[in-house]
């Protein structure tokens, strides 16, 4: 009996999170292949409306899972309920985002379930012998690792940007779920005091499908503004290298490469970035590089599909002015 | 306060990776370094030992290259050092590895497991957090601040766009990000007492573990590497001149804006 493919869906203030979206599309891809069910898996508070997003973008099964103490994301609660509920839907597969929360509650589930993880993964394909296949980058991508799993669940987390996200259908129906969450007192001794997001208008870096990244060639902190520019014209997020992080100049959340965040949006401007190995190895699976530079022997024209060699204190802006007319069509 | 920092040997960032004959990673020649993210825990745990008094033990998996990462981390003024090294490490993966590491630990008193919050080599971020697990303990992955009182901890941790604050209780893991502190680096001095400090090194039957009890769930059936990209087009004339063709090319060629 087929027991479907779970999708575990990601909401923060009762936004779904971009990659649960992607997972749900392939997901669907992989339910037609195979004929499981694509199960969706909602936890949180107050997430009844949730389901119709949910339905719409590919779910044959919405469980609900509505608590006051899923409201936030803790690792004890959620590993708890999941738990317990993968063991009575007995999932072929069991898939998560490798977001925060992905990278902190996928590898306790599946360590309490006994189960492998194929984390942090950037393909995932029907398999005829093992179900589903996995491909992931390692060594932050200068090589890449094929794997299965041979228990079920299978589990993965997906990094964002893997997956198209598919149209959304207002006319799909699904059977909708509610379950009671059932947490033990034991998986609840961490206490989570406060949580503080930033006020950004610009997406996160791992999801964007754009970025504009700025390295020492932008000479101090007080020069990212330009980049901002850029970046805000088209919805992109901002960028650093690890030169202009150790500088100082923007914090390490901010840093794309071998020590800080993997990326790999559609288009990816790399301004005043020499491109080192560390660097390349945390965006060369970008679609498009663009480069900006003044050295035309920098290391990152040999990745770029555009280069301008020229002062990106002199491009930059107008680039600014140019995707704005672009944007303004 | 007892603290036990898990590390674990990679290669350094600036290698180049290549593949063997047998289509595996091929090691040879490469540098290794301790883990980068594994520096900060090392720091941490060391910080806390000079604040609260204790010993502080770092333990790692690995064969035996990996004393020398143990050794650098006696030298950055580490206690004592665990190496669990067997040729059965090989076919394991990371459910494995946590069972084994959670033997380890479970033979030294602990009230505190610090660790990277990622290896940069495999990239998985599976081990500790499944090390809480196996341990029946808290974890609190990629901490930015650590403020400890008695038997608690008060943890910031990274969470995309933001951070959030979580309290636990003693015995926890907690996982560094790059921020919680500066490593410091080994004195010549550390460096000469770490050739003196005890360093244990421990098979899976010392442990009590076989092979069979650590059949891997996930097998790795294939390594690649990528095509390597060419560079393209550089765009000459003056600033403007280059602008405006790169936005052209960009939205009519690569069609992404």
């Amino acid at each position: 009996m087929a027991k479907g493919i779970m999708i575990i869906v990601e909401q923060r203030n009762l936004q779904i999170r971009k990659v649960s979206l992607e997972l749900l599309s392939q997901g669907r891809k992989i339910a037609d292949q195979t004929g499981e069910p694509l199960v969706a898996v909602v936890l949180g508070q107050g997430i009844d409306e949730l389901a119709s997003t949910v339905t719409a973008n590919g779910a044959d099964k919405v469980i609900l899972i509505d608590d006051a103490k899923l409201a936030e994301y803790t690792t004890g609660a959620y590993t708890s309920v999941l738990n317990k509920l993968i063991r009575k839907e007995e999932p072929t597969a069991v898939l998560l985002g490798n977001t925060a929360v992905g990278k902190d509650l996928a590898p306790r589930l599946a360590q309490r379930l006994g189960v492998g993880l194929a984390s942090d993964c950037t393909g995932m394909e029907y398999d005829a012998n093992s179900f589903l296949s996995f491909k992931r980058p390692i060594y932050a991508g200068k090589a890449f690792a094929y794997l299965t799993s041979n228990v079920r669940p299978i589990m993965a987390t997906i990094r964002p940007n893997t997956f198209p996200l598919a149209a959304p259908d207002a006319a799909r129906q699904a059977e909708i779920v509610k379950e009671a969450a059932e947490i033990d007192s034991a998986d609840l001794v961490a206490i989570l005091k406060e949580v503080a997001i930033a006020a950004s208008k610009r997406p996160e870096l791992t999801e964007a499908n754009i970025i504009v990244s700025g390295g020492r060639g932008m000479k101090g902190p007080e020069n990212y503004g330009i980049l901002e520019d850029l970046a805000d014209v088209v919805g992109a997020a901002v960028g650093a290298s690890r030169a202009a992080v150790d500088s100082g100049w923007k914090e390490h959340k901010f840093q794309v490469g071998q020590t800080g965040k993997t990326v790999a949006p559609t288009l990816y401007i790399a301004c005043g970035i020499s491109g080192a190995i560390q660097h390349l190895a945390g965006m060369g699976s970008s679609k498009f590089i663009v480069a900006v530079n003044k050295d035309p022997e920098a290391n990152i024209f040999n990745v770029a599909d555009y280069g301008i060699v020229g002062d990106l204190f002199e491009v930059v802006p107008l680039l600014t002015e140019e995707f704005k007319k672009l944007v303004n069509e | 306060m007892n603290i036990v920092v898990f590390i674990k040997q990679t290669f350094d960032t600036e290698a180049k990776i290549v593949l063997d004959g047998n289509g595996k990673i091929d090691a040879n020649g490469v540098n290794l370094i301790i883990n980068p993210y594994d520096e900060f825990a090392i720091e941490e745990g060391i910080k806390l030992k000079e604040k609260f008094g204790g010993e502080v033990t770092v333990v790692s998996m690995g064969g035996p290259r990996a004393q020398e990462a143990i050794r650098t981390a006696l030298a950055m003024g580490i206690d004592k050092g665990v190496l669990v090294s067997d040729p059965e490490l090989d076919n394991t993966d990371e459910y494995g590895r946590a069972q084994i590491l959670a033997k380890a630990i479970a033979q030294i008193p602990y009230d505190i497991i610090l660790a990277g919050r990622i290896a940069i080599d495999d990239g998985a971020s599976q081990i500790a957090v499944r090390l809480a697990e196996a341990l029946n303990i808290p974890s609190v992955s990629s901490v930015l601040k650590l403020e400890v009182a008695g038997t608690q901890a008060t943890a910031t941790r990274e969470i995309d766009g933001g951070t959030e604050t979580i309290e636990v209780s003693f015995p926890a893991v907690i996982t560094a990000q790059k921020g919680l502190n500066e490593p410091r680096y080994p004195s010549v001095a550390g460096i000469m007492k770490a050739k003196k400090k005890p360093l244990k090194t421990l098979t899976l039957a010392d442990l009590g573990l076989s092979a069979g009890d650590l059949s891997p769930k996930m097998v790795i059936n294939q390594y690649t590497l990528p095509t390597p990209r060419q560079g393209g087009r550089k765009i000459g004339g003056d600033a403007a001149q280059a602008a405006s063709e790169l936005a052209k090319l960009l939205r009519e060629e690569a069609k992404v804006l």
